[in-house]
């Protein structure tokens, strides 16, 4: 507030003749001194005529007179200031005041520069403005006769001074201008300018000096907003360049511009070129971290505790022996695994003596984790469908001494009908998926992945993880948990998959207890999906320096699959018809339309295998099912009041927690 | 997978009985904290595809609804059969010989890679040895760490190795824990 008085005050003082205060050489009278550097700044005043000046002088520098001890200071200050000053003007002013306005002008000039580049000076502002007041009150007499001669002088150079203001002003709108200019240059090259960049091999700086300008654009627009260049346009252009640069088919890098903002983006671009830090998994059936901390580092390993949170882990940063290679690694002492791999056998949390299922346990990392945490009790079923990798499956779990593990050799989604539904504790499903998460890995996925590909893996994905769900035993003692796990940073891959599981079995997520990991999206684009999909937690090489995951922990409610709310008796043997009604009904009410074809399709799935299951029970089931057929319009509404009590639970859940 | 037949039950425990001799009652009987159950049950041999495994009672009791093509593999496989019908142990055994061992050897640091390339064991390498080792008894080879890297079959016996010069032979090699890298395919 004091600074917008002052610059008013200052203003309004520009009429009087410049005085620099930052040019002490050019002293003009005392009065003048405060008053020159701020009105200089200001752009050109009007002259106000000269004793109203002096009038405003005074009034307006009273109140500055208040403070007696800064401006006495300030006037001796001033006082040896203004001796020094006229001095120096004192030789120059003789020769002829006018024909030093250049010169006074050019050290106008930089003291304009230095005034520009300062800012405002406000505070040597207040200063002169406090030392002119007494010395302005005192000279006020002596100072009336040269007034007219220094007033044209002063006007004079208030013109050359409100002159270079202007100048200085045009340049660097100019300037201002030839940015953006250059941005428009870069961010929308022509058609032409576009043709002749694809003509020959790309242009590398360019390209990256383009991508930099974009990503200051997108993220304050307004500000750095290119005229006629819409925000999509912008996109588009950095997403072709990205592509180019960074080596990414257009389908990978249009999704991950869409999930992230452009600074994010182009962190996680660079974290993907770069490897991340080896680590590996101290087998605690053998030996103890601090034990096998002590022997690889006789061995000339440098290495250190991986974080706070895993209590196994170690980062490896540089070796003199090959680390895969050592005895202590071929005795099974540890086994070299990413730092996200440890994310989903922490979340499921086994305990001795359970059941657990790993549906997709090659080369067999998590699958000994599992066995450690258990201490070689309880019983681990770890299968694998492609034969090559059962043997390396197998080779980890002997090299580490795993003892109560069975390695089979099915296709995931078959394993509910071979180890019967309903029998298991845990279920660990690491998803086979499409690899965006693990690109620093494997360069490969960046070109290779496109949209179909994401859609068969989200397909299989989702069968996967409701044949895991069926496993389970929701009435277990000490578990009723599936843990879903993919590298994979997509959307459709990741959220969406779990939230098909949610309106297809009767499960809930639950807490991961991986709490340093960023939520998983609630809505994406188009996409709204239930609001517990905050649980879930992703991880992301730029920001927590391990691969891109995705994890996700569900609990089994009840045995049953999500459609009936009524008999428990007719459930399970009538779950087909239920289940294809209630998808009808459903698949009308949801928005999403592209689940109803992913449910047709295994809605018919269910349909002819549990058409043989029913076929193979009693004849009971049938007519049973032509009663219920008949009372469809009765579902119908005890459905929807069912659905309309959820929604009103959910939002009052959702109350409750805000 | 099946319980192995008389013959090939004693030609197993044949070559058990070399390496771990009068602890093979331990090895038959320990009691086994695996499975669901709380109270432990047993181990056993079991014969799948040629190999023997070395499983507790409750894994095999529910391995059972996994069919023969699909199951790979059950808790610890020791061995396996040749065609010709004799019975080799793999260094996937290790774990078991090696807290049974009734003859040891340990080598010194230097020799460690050698053996672990797959070379015998030298007298030059030897660092320690179990006294009463016959030639033809099974020995399992150990770090001086005590870390276990493998076993063989003893050349000589224990005071003749002392007699050697340095680069007899002392252990012929039979299997080690470096064939987890070199010969992956063939386990």
């Amino acid at each position: 507030m004091p600074a917008l008085t002052r610059n008013k005050k200052k203003g309004a003082k520009s009429q009087t003749p410049p005085t620099k205060q930052v040019t002490k050489p050019r002293t003009p009278p005392s009065k003048t001194q405060s008053k020159p550097q701020t009105t200089t700044l200001k752009k050109g005043a009007k002259k106000p005529p000269l004793k109203k000046q002096k009038k405003e002088v005074v009034v307006e520098e009273e109140p500055l007179e208040e403070d007696d001890e800064v401006v006495s200071d300030a006037s001796i200050d001033s006082e040896s200031e203004e001796l020094d000053e006229s001095d120096d003007e004192g030789g120059k002013g003789s020769n002829g005041f006018f024909s030093d306005d250049e010169e006074e002008n050019d050290d106008d000039d930089e003291t304009l520069g230095d005034d520009f580049l300062e800012g405002s000076g406000e505070e040597e502002e207040e200063e002169e403005e406090e030392e002119e007041g007494p010395s302005d009150v005192g000279s006020d007499s002596d100072s009336d006769e040269d007034d007219d001669d220094l007033v044209k002088q002063s006007e004079a150079i208030d013109r050359k001074l409100a002159k270079q203001k202007a100048d200085a002003d045009a340049e660097q709108q100019e300037l201002n201008k030839q940015d953006e200019s250059e941005h428009d240059a870069f961010r929308l090259p022509t058609e032409e300018e576009l043709e002749e960049e694809a003509r020959g091999p790309p242009d590398l700086p360019l390209l990256k000096t383009r991508i930099e300008d974009i990503v200051r654009a997108l993220k304050n627009f307004k500000a750095f907003r290119p005229a006629g260049a819409t925000r999509k346009e912008c996109v588009e252009q950095l997403k072709a360049d990205l592509g180019s640069y960074y080596g990414y088919n257009s389908f990978l890098i249009g999704t991950l511009v869409e999930m992230f903002p452009p600074g994010e983006l182009m962190e996680l671009i660079e974290a993907f070129e770069k490897q991340r830090p080896t680590s590996i998994r101290t087998n605690t059936l053998k030996t103890r971290r601090r034990d096998l901390a002590d022997v690889l580092l006789n061995r000339g390993v440098n290495l250190d505790p991986l974080s706070k949170w895993s209590k196994v882990g170690l980062v490896i940063y540089d070796s003199q022996v090959p680390i895969g290679a050592t005895p202590e690694y071929l005795a099974g002492y540890y086994m070299l695994q990413g730092a996200s791999s440890f994310l989903p056998v922490m979340a499921l949390a086994p305990r001795e003596n359970e059941r657990i299922v790993d549906v997709a346990a090659a080369p067999g990392g998590k699958t000994t984790y599992i066995a450690a945490l258990m201490k070689n009790t309880g019983l681990i079923y770890a299968n694998e469908m492609k034969v090559p990798r059962l043997k390396s499956l197998t080779a980890n779990l002997h090299r580490m001494g795993v003892t109560n593990t069975i390695v089979c050799n099915y296709d995931g989604r078959e394993l509910p009908k071979v180890l019967g539904q309903n029998t298991v504790d845990r279920v660990l499903l690491d998803a086979p998926c499409s690899g965006t998460g693990v690109i620093s890995k494997d360069e490969s996925v960046k070109i290779s992945k496109t949209a179909d590909e994401i859609k068969k893996f989200a397909h299989l994905q989702k069968q996967l993880i409701l044949a895991a769900i069926d496993m389970v035993d929701a009435n277990s003692k000490t578990g009723g948990y599936i843990v879903y796990s993919t590298c994979s940073l997509m959307v459709a891959e990741n959220e969406a998959v779990i939230d098909y599981a949610l309106k297809k079995r009767d499960v809930k997520l639950v807490t991961c207890g991986l709490d340093f990991g960023r939520k998983g999206f609630t809505r994406f684009r188009e996409h709204r999906f239930q609001p517990s999909l905050d649980k879930t937690r992703r991880f992301y090489p730029h920001v927590h320096n391990m691969d891109g995951f995705f994890v996700a922990k569900l609990k089994k409610m009840s045995n049953m699959t999500k459609s009936s709310e009524d008999d428990d008796e007719a459930v399970e043997t009538v779950e087909q018809d239920e289940v294809s009604d209630d998808d009808d009904d459903e698949a009308e009410a949801i928005e999403e339309n592209r689940n109803k074809e992913r449910r047709t399709k295994s809605k018919e799935d269910k349909r002819s295998k549990k058409d043989k299951k029913s076929k193979s029970e009693n004849g009971n089931v049938e007519p049973k099912a032509r009663k219920q057929k008949k009372k469809r319009s009765e579902w119908k509404n005890e459905i929807a009041q069912a659905r309309e009590e959820k929604r009103i639970a959910m939002r009052e859940k959702a109350k409750e927690k805000k | 997978m099946r319980p192995l037949d008389e013959t090939e039950t004693t030609v197993v425990f044949e070559k058990l009985f070399k390496f771990v001799g009068n602890n093979l009652k331990k090895i038959v009987e320990n009691p086994s904290d695996e499975g669901p159950e709380s109270t432990p049950g047993s181990y056993c041999f079991r014969l799948q595809k040629n190999r023997v495994y070395y499983v507790s009672e409750a894994l095999v009791k529910r391995a059972t609804n996994i069919s023969r093509k699909n199951l790979v593999s059950l808790g610890t496989c020791i061995g396996k059969y040749t065609h010709a019908g004799s019975f080799h142990l793999t260094i996937m055994s290790l774990n078991i010989l090696a807290a049974n061992a009734k003859h040891k050897v340990w080598l010194k640091p230097t020799s460690e890679m050698s053996f672990l390339y797959g070379n015998h064991v030298l007298k030059g390498g030897l660092g320690r040895i179990t006294d009463s080792i016959v030639p033809g008894d099974g020995v399992v080879v150990f770090s001086m760490s005590d870390v276990p890297l493998g076993f063989g079959i003893a050349a000589k016996s224990t005071q003749d190795c002392r007699k050697l010069d340095p680069n007899g032979i002392v252990v012929l090699h039979q299997a080690d824990i470096g064939e987890y890298l070199r010969d992956e395919d063939e386990l």
